[in-house]
């Protein structure tokens, strides 16, 4: 939590005015005690009425003077607050985006979401409570020991009694809450992991007629919620009463210490009375300061858990400056290995080709043979755990992230587009494409009937998932926004799933008439798809078990015939 | 209008906390000892200040009794505000968890549409940020309305008995702190609901980015995200600033009026007590203090209260549009329970379309006699799966009626009908559960040996076998699966379940095709006898089927076996030809 503060950048004026203003608020508030003092001892002894509404005049005085801190130090407070909380937002978002892909599978969707909503406004009430009451009840409870010193060295022992009693008592179920509190957002987290889930999965869980079961499996979720609750809330709710407590037997003692010092005339009546008005303005203090610890506690919960995730990876890849050309391939694999984070089992091992400029390669194997984690490998999704990947013969590590992603284009298998225009998800791939390169990468992915079916073209609005769309349209459009990048090596990662045959065959017949010469890696479960390819790759679990062409396979590579033969059954191949 | 949606909402979250009604009764009994008793112990202490008056002059044996009085006093107040503040939280926290599943239930009987329409991060910010602040509020609301009002009820009883002229006093300065919060109050409300509706904004679009973070990051776009996010995100802080700033107005101005209340009880008092020291003591004047003290707290907190309040129903509002959002047509009371469906289907002229402008299905009839095989080809976009979406009831058609066994399926309970249909679809959806548990879905009683067998149907089993803890391995959405393992589970449950029709909307998509070819197998043999609807690009899939239907724009163009439509050399022809094209 104290480590976040560094994002108070730009708020530390106003992060120190708050309390400043507060203490000078507290230090006025101090001074009513002693005037009631006076009035009772002078005013009230002597019958002098001039002084009373004199001393009465003063109070109010003080009064205002009090509240003009005030106003200041709630404004500075809050400007605080929501600019700190705006900071957090900004860095957790900024430093998801830096995440590597390793890193986002281990850290999970929902986490980083809960971390960027909930927990921010968490620290931002927390935060804001601070700022305006931890510094004002400390000046009061210390002021008051040393308001009471000056009367009474004595009388003041009980205070100084009370006092670290008090403290021990505040902190004591402060920092025994606070683990507590972690259990309830971590319950907390799970009501909002089950809720997500279900959104995703609402035809399934229907087509199954499953709603009762999710029903009684997201009521277990919020009934641990509701005992985490209970239970931190039991620590918490003893704070008020045993602070009361202590408090009114040490005005108890007061009392009894007050009278012996007047019966020996060492104290006057309004002398007590000023201790004991200073005693209950240490309660008053309490009490709202035990109402913030809750928030706090919250708050600190929760700012331990955006620390957490912002200490959390996103150190980027390790670099290379050995830009040295060692070959004069496109893209060279040397010995590559790739294990998954956490995973016991090689998902690739020792691959080894070359790819020349201009190629087409395919790629084909079984589900789970690694096909799609080899080419998440070329633009370094993932880093390979062993070997080398050479673009243009130069380590990929010596290539900067942006370079790489604008070399490397890929169309992902789950074609995602976001809320906004078509134009604005096209011009992901390049923010100053002009129309006409935009219509070409339309044409290309075979998406101009889509485009001109919308109201407004271009400027037609996609909902937030592309939930307008079908998953059809979604891929050709994702496909369109990877070509208007134009980038050298273009990646399909079985990303014509949805398409029929006929527009696939379109497609692939226009990615290569393409401009320029682009290296293609097209990854398919259709044997159609592939079967023009300059050279394919065969993967079986996670090796190559067969590289060439078509024909050249169909004789020499068991797997790759026996997938091609599933799809084309020989007689009718021979029709 | 504003006014009479938070009346009705505040109506609505009475009606929730109405559950716990004894418990209700318990807290006002609490909270009345312990406010009592707070106010009883400044009266002791007053009196024993009044012992206390001069040099020599202190009556000891009087002020003993006196402080034990205070001690007793106190501890049961410490008792009874405890017990106040567990009963309490137990209020507010079932009230917040009746409330939650209240939301989710109901997000079970809301039509698919809702969450096709809806933006998730929204609804999901409802259920849980709304929900939370929601409860944050009523706690504080609890805690505190009620051991105000009684304070500040008690306090004056005490003092016009002790005082009545400064008593009045303090009653006709009331209503100036009363009114200078609520001014406020009123004033904070739509800058709260600005700020709840801002941060559901932001809320969906964090939603929308981090859960594609994988595209955003393959496309290079952190820098064009993180703009947009800081836009929203300052335009947030603005909100905020005000809505903040505002309400933490109430407790100063409060605080203000106050202390001048309290400045004129030390006038009043300290006159009083000048004209009549006998019957108006230092000690009163002590009490007196100390209650115009303690009275400035409780219209703090109530003042508190009411902003934290209008926050929190701000949020409830929220909660209540998803809550009462126009549920699906409810199945009909004496709806049948469709059991060992024959499956004899007839679909009589059909119509149906999500946006009344734009015509989707039309003209659509079609009879299937039990035990048929029907498979749908047709162009991207052509209705193929909202017709699946038909006939499963996840849309109700809005002309023309769809029978299964001769009852219209509108007549037909949703759960019995849609568990009558086994479906696969091409997009997969896994729950955060063990692999058992996702595949007995269908079949929650399923014994082992069937669930082994199903998955050895599927194909899954071999790589069910490696997962670490087997059937008892824990997966997810983002546990590692490849695409093609998880249709293989969603597989692996019609096999389990074993319906008495089938529906497969690109079912094997994601599965390499000699697995496929081994599944189609599995498939076939569950087909047999079966009524089932294959959806397909991979026309060797559907080669084998009774009726190949050829849809196009929402109409039915051709229909036919494979021969004789590859013989009539129309719309099929070219999309079978097609896929030999290089």
């Amino acid at each position: 939590m104290i480590k976040l503060l560094r994002l108070m950048k730009g708020y530390r004026f106003p992060a120190i005015s708050a309390p400043f203003f507060k203490i000078l608020e507290a230090l006025f508030e101090l001074m009513i005690p002693l005037v009631v003092k006076s009035i009772i001892d002078v005013g009230i002894a002597n019958a002098d009425k001039p002084y009373i509404v004199k001393m009465v005049g003063l109070m109010v005085l003080l009064g205002l003077i009090g509240f003009s801190c005030t106003l200041c130090a709630q404004y500075f407070a809050a400007r605080a607050a929501v600019g700190f909380s705006a900071n957090i937002r900004s860095a957790l978002f900024g430093h998801a985006q830096t995440l590597s892909f390793t890193e986002i599978d281990r850290l999970g969707t929902s986490t980083m979401i809960t971390r960027m909503t909930n927990d921010v406004t968490q620290v931002q009430s927390g935060v804001n409570l601070t700022l305006r009451l931890f510094s004002r009840s400390p000046v009061i409870v210390f002021g008051s020991m040393i308001m009471a010193f000056t009367i009474d060295v004595k009388a003041a022992l009980v205070f100084a009694v009370a006092i670290p009693l008090l403290c021990v008592v505040v902190f004591g179920i402060m920092l025994g809450s606070i683990p507590l509190y972690k259990k309830v957002q971590g319950a907390l987290d799970k009501v909002l992991g089950i809720t997500r889930e279900n959104l995703a999965g609402t035809r399934v869980i229907r087509a199954f007629a499953n709603e009762e079961t999710e029903i009684a499996s997201f009521e277990a979720s919020t009934s641990a919620l509701n005992v985490a609750q209970k239970v931190a809330g039991k620590i918490s709710a003893l704070m008020n009463p045993i602070t009361y407590l202590i408090v009114n037997i040490a005005i108890i003692a007061l009392i009894q210490v007050g009278a012996m010092q007047v019966e020996t005339g060492i104290l006057t009546q309004g002398a007590v009375i000023a201790l004991y008005n200073y005693m209950s303005q240490i309660l008053v203090e309490l009490v709202k300061l035990a109402n913030l610890i809750i928030t706090m506690t919250k708050a600190a919960a929760s700012g331990g858990r955006i620390q957490q995730m912002l200490e959390n990876g996103g150190k980027g890849h390790e670099s290379s400056t050995d830009t040295a050309k060692k070959d004069h391939h496109a893209v060279t694999f040397k010995n590559v290995s790739f294990t998954y984070a956490g995973a016991s089992d090689e998902s690739l091992s020792d691959l080894d080709f070359t790819v020349d400029k201009g190629e087409t390669i395919g790629i084909i194997g079984g589900t789970g043979s690694g096909k799609t984690s080899l080419v998440h490998l070329i633009p370094r999704f993932y880093d390979a755990t062993k070997g080398e990947i050479r673009l243009d013969g130069v380590d990929i590590r010596a290539y900067s992230e942006d370079d790489l992603r604008k070399k490397v284009g890929v169309v992902m298998q789950k074609a995602v587009l976001f809320k906004g225009t078509i134009r604005e998800n096209l011009l992901w791939g390049k923010p100053d494409a002009t129309d006409e390169e935009l219509w070409r990468a339309i044409d290309i992915a075979q998406a101009r009937d889509i485009v001109e079916g919308k109201e407004g073209g271009l400027d037609h609005v996609i909902e937030q998932g592309g939930k307008n769309l079908s998953g059809g349209q979604r891929q050709r459009l994702g496909m369109a926004r990877t070509l208007v990048a134009d980038p050298d090596i273009i990646i399909f990662d079985d990303s014509t799933s949805a398409l029929d045959y006929a527009t696939d065959a379109k497609l692939r017949t226009a990615v290569r008439e393409m401009e320029g010469d682009h290296t293609v890696f097209i990854v398919s479960q259709r044997a159609a798809s592939i079967t023009h390819a300059d050279k394919i790759i065969v993967l079986d679990d996670g090796k190559i078990v067969g590289i060439g062409s078509h024909t050249r396979l169909l004789d020499t590579c068991e797997i790759y015939s026996e997938i091609y033969y599933s799809q084309f059954p020989k007689e009718e191949v021979e029709a | 209008m504003k006014n009479k949606k938070t009346l009705s909402s505040l109506k609505k979250v009475l009606s929730y906390v109405r559950h716990h009604k004894a418990l209700l009764l318990l807290s006002l009994l609490c909270a009345a000892i312990s406010v009592i008793l707070t106010l009883y112990v400044p009266i002791v202490i007053g009196d024993a200040i009044d012992y206390i008056i001069e040099p020599g002059k202190v009556a000891f044996d009087k002020i003993t009794p006196m402080l034990i009085r205070i001690a007793i006093a106190s501890i049961i107040a410490a008792l009874a505000q405890w017990m106040q503040g567990i009963i309490n939280n137990k209020i507010t926290y079932g009230v917040v968890q009746d409330i939650r599943n209240d939301a989710f239930r109901k997000l079970q009987s809301l039509p698919v549409s809702y969450s096709d329409t809806h933006a998730h991060g929204d609804i999901v910010s409802r259920i849980i940020t709304d929900a939370d602040q929601f409860s944050d509020g009523l706690l504080m609301g609890f805690s505190q309305l009620f051991t105000g009002v009684l304070t500040i009820l008690g306090t004056l009883g005490f003092m016009f008995v002790i005082n009545w002229k400064i008593a009045l006093f303090v009653v006709l300065a009331t209503p100036l702190s009363l009114f200078a919060a609520s001014f406020i109050a009123s004033r904070t409300h739509s800058l709260f609901k600005a700020q709840a509706e801002i941060r559901g904004t932001q809320t969906g679009y964090i939603n929308e980015i981090i859960g594609s973070e994988k595209v955003v990051r393959a496309y290079g776009h952190e820098k064009e995200a993180m703009q947009s996010f800081e836009d929203m995100n300052r335009q947030m802080e603005k909100c905020s600033l005000r809505a903040v700033f505002f309400s933490s107005l109430v407790n100063p101005t409060t605080r203000v009026v106050n202390s001048i209340v309290y400045a004129g009880v030390a006038l009043i008092g300290a006159l009083s007590v000048i004209a009549n020291p006998t019957a108006f003591t230092v000690g009163s004047l002590s009490i007196f203090l100390s209650y115009a003290n303690q009275y400035t707290k409780p219209f703090n907190e109530i003042s508190g209260v009411a902003t934290e309040f209008q926050n929190s129903l701000a949020c409830a509002i929220r909660l209540f549009e998803l809550i009462e959002a126009k549920p699906q047509t409810p199945d009909k009371e004496n709806a049948l329970v469709l059991d060992e469906a024959k499956g004899n289907i007839e679909i009589k002229d059909i119509a149906f379309s999500y946006d009344p402008e734009k015509p989707l299905i039309r003209d659509f009839s079609l009879s299937v006699e039990s035990g048929k095989r029907i498979a749908i080809v047709g162009p991207t976009g052509c209705g193929k799966t909202t017709f699946i979406g038909l006939l499963m009831r996840f849309y109700d058609v809005n002309d023309g009626e769809i029978d299964v066994d001769g009852t219209n399926i509108r007549d037909i309970t949703r759960n019995s009908l849609r568990k009558s249909f086994g479906m696969v679809l091409q997009e997969t959806w896994i729950k955060t559960a063990t692999v058992r548990e996702n595949i007995i879905m269908g079949k929650p009683d399923a014994t082992d040996e069937e669930i082994i067998a199903a998955a050895k149907a599927s194909h899954a089993h071999s790589f069910i076998k490696r997962l670490p803890n087997g059937y008892d391995t824990k997966i997810g959405e983002d546990s590692g699966l490849s695409q093609g393992q998880k249709q293989l589970l969603c597989i692996t449950r019609v096999m389990l379940a074993l319906p008495p029709m089938l529906i497969l909307d690109e079912a094997t998509s994601s599965i390499d095709t000699r697995t496929e070819m081994k599944i189609q197998h599995a498939f076939a043999t569950m087909m047999k006898g079966r009524t089932s609807f294959i959806v397909a690009h991979r026309l060797s899939t559907i080669r084998e089927a009774d009726t190949i239907l050829v849809m196009k724009d929402g109409q039915i163009i051709e229909s036919g076996t494979h021969k004789e439509l590859l013989k009539k050399g129309g719309f099929y022809f070219e999309l079978y030809h097609s896929q030999f094209k290089g």
